[in-house]
């Protein structure tokens, strides 16, 4: 009886464990809930392909902010941009981004951005929670 | 036989440009051959040729009485913001290619003699020899001045009545001017400031110098982008079409779900008198309801109309986001008697219908008697966005009449123009 308690709990821990495991490490869970964040708050500008609106909105398609310095990439999604602030090949857009800090935690815009970054062409690395927390807190 | 014709071409435009002076500027690749012109849908007996592509963000356009055709770009061609395109040898096509004005801009039109243009901030005036199609430079004057541009809805549409003013849209450069824009949750500003500055229609002197709000007419408020407008010289109103708000279904999906935010908010036509209020950012019109109702932002609830009863309502109303982006009361004589006095809208064509498929990319016609709309729109040219609607080939952005009745369009994502024609 006390066997079967015991190995009864260490089984549920395991599970757990795994499930929490995979719910923070798995690439694939991590693409489908940015995909999710995306289909919410993205794609009514940067559209389900990636490839934005021109000249309203612009594409997500290997783009410097896209694929470099992850810092300012996790921070256009924070404060947002003005409108005219970026160029792609000469040119501009005439929406603002708006600043998504108050409407995402730190865990969507993480999973928004790897799905950003692994989508549409692109294959750059991931964005962890932890890196936009940092960025978070230097902006504050 | 085809490339006889190309070297044809390269031969005028090349001696064009040692004969011009040095204030024009040649398009470098010269005029395009139309035949792979792509076919564009018109009803029986109409048909379309392509007069020229490639020239980049086309907007406005306007046709003198000689025929060329002016188009004003939003994007600088090597380095010029205007062209004149002249058919020299007669096939339609234009040959003769010419480049003047060195800001970007939307809005251009001709009246008595003069040659109007708008960058995103100001309106300028030239004279123009509409026998030949000659445009004086050195007689560039800048009537109107520092109008609002941020940007967003910075497009400076321009229309002229026959008393002797000049009507000009200030798009409010915002959404829904909440505190912040287009973010989900911000409220919406109460009284919404932007529109002491934008979001109407300001009315100037044709012939003024320097004008600015000063100077003007606030001649309607609670327009939230125009791009389209023009004097209708039966009726001696303006009409205007207003670009309706965004972000309906992702700012309130309990109110909308996905189908009613891309059907919703209606693109609306309104006639204006002096002092209207057209009800932006306060009101919207609802597609399905079939009603002038409050914003969520400012309360609504699909149902509730509140202040929005007394504002000035839409004579039409087209499904949502489709961007109107030019209207055009038909004087002509050249097209059946069902099209005269009525209405070309060309539709720039949707992105705020995603995830839902884009639609709009089209030039629509409405009859008209006494100044009011006679019948239901019907899609008049279709067939500008190609295969993929979600992937525009072109996007319809200006209309112009031409002197023989010829309708004009203008794409401003390739930079086309077509003109159509009839024949019984
Ligand atoms: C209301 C429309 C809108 C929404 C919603 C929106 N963006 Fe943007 N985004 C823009 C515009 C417009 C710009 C360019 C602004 C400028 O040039 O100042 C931009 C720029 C960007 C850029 C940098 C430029 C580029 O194309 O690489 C990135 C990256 C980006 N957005 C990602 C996102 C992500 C991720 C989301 C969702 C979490 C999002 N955006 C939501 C409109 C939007």
């Amino acid at each position: 009886m006390r066997i079967l308690s015991v190995s009864a709990v260490l089984f549920l821990m395991i599970l757990l464990s795994s499930f929490h495991f995979m719910r923070q490490g798995g690439l694939k869970e991590t693409l489908e809930r940015g995909q999710k964040v995306y289909a919410a708050t993205c794609i009514a500008c940067h559209q389900a392909d990636g490839n934005g609106s021109p000249p309203m909105n612009p594409p997500l398609v290997k783009t410097q902010w896209v694929l470099g310095d992850k810092k300012a990439l996790i921070k256009i999604v924070l404060k947002g941009l003005k409108g005219g602030e970026i160029e792609i090949d000469g040119d501009s857009f005439y929406n603002p981004m708006p600043p998504l800090e108050s409407i995402l935690n730190d865990q969507q815009i993480a999973d928004a951005l790897t799905y950003v970054r692994k989508s549409f062409g692109n294959n750059a690395s991931i964005v962890s929670p932890a890196e936009v927390k940092a960025v978070r807190a230097t902006i504050k | 036989m085809k490339y006889s014709k190309y070297l044809l071409i390269f031969f005028t435009a090349s001696s064009f440009l040692v004969a011009c002076g040095n204030d024009s500027t040649k398009a470098k690749s010269g005029p395009l051959p139309a035949g792979d012109d792509p076919r564009l849908v018109l009803p029986d007996g109409f048909s379309a040729l392509r007069i020229i592509k490639d020239l980049g963000r086309a907007r406005h356009i306007a046709v003198s009485a000689n025929g060329d055709v002016f188009v004003k770009l939003d994007k600088l061609y090597n380095g010029k913001g205007i062209y004149r395109l002249h058919d020299s040898d007669g096939d339609g096509i234009a040959d003769d290619i010419t480049g003047f004005g060195d800001y970007k801009g939307t809005g251009i039109a001709i009246k008595n003699g003069y040659l109007y243009a708008s960058s995103n901030s100001e309106v300028f005036r030239y004279t123009i020899d509409e026998s030949s199609g000659r445009v004086d430079e050195g007689s560039k004057k800048r009537i109107i001045t520092g109008l609002v541009d941020q940007g967003q809805h910075n497009s400076k549409s321009i229309a002229l009545d026959n008393s002797g003013n000049i009507y000009v849209n200030v798009g409010a450069p915002s959404n829904m001017c909440q505190e912040q824009d287009r973010v989900k949750g911000s409220p919406g500003k109460d009284p919404c400031p932007l529109l002491e500055t934008a979001g109407g229609i300001w009315q100037f002197r044709a012939d003024g110098q320097d004008q600015s709000y000063k100077e003007s007419v606030h001649y309607a408020t609670g327009l939230r982008n125009v791009v389209g407008l023009d004097w209708n010289t039966s009726s001696n109103d303006l009409y205007v079409m207003q670009h309706g708000r965004d972000m309906l279904f992702q700012f309130y999906p309990e109110l909308f779900d996905q189908q009613s935010g891309a059907n919703n908010p209606a693109e609306e036509m309104f006639r204006i008198k002096k002092g209207d209020d057209c009800g932006w950012p306060y009101c919207y019109f609802d597609n399905e309801k079939k009603q002038k109702l409050l914003n969520p932002e400012y309360g609504g609830d699909r149902n509730k109309v509140g202040r929005c009863e007394d504002k000035n309502h839409s004579i039409l109303q087209f499904p949502g986001h489709l961007a109107p982006n030019a209207l055009l009361f038909y004087t002509g004589n050249q097209f059946p008697e069902k099209y005269q006095n009525g209405a070309f809208i060309a539709f720039h064509g949707s992105w705020n219908r995603s995830p839902e498929p884009q639609a709009g990319y089209f030039v629509v016609f409405v009859p008209f008697k006494d100044g009011m709309p006679s019948g239901d729109w019907e899609v008049f040219a279709d067939g500008f966005a190609g295969p993929n609607i979600n992937k525009a080939e072109y996007r319809p952005c200006g209309l112009a009449q031409g002197p023989d009745g010829s309708l004009y369009v203008s794409d401003d994502r390739n930079g086309s123009v077509w003109k159509i024609t009839y024949k019984k």
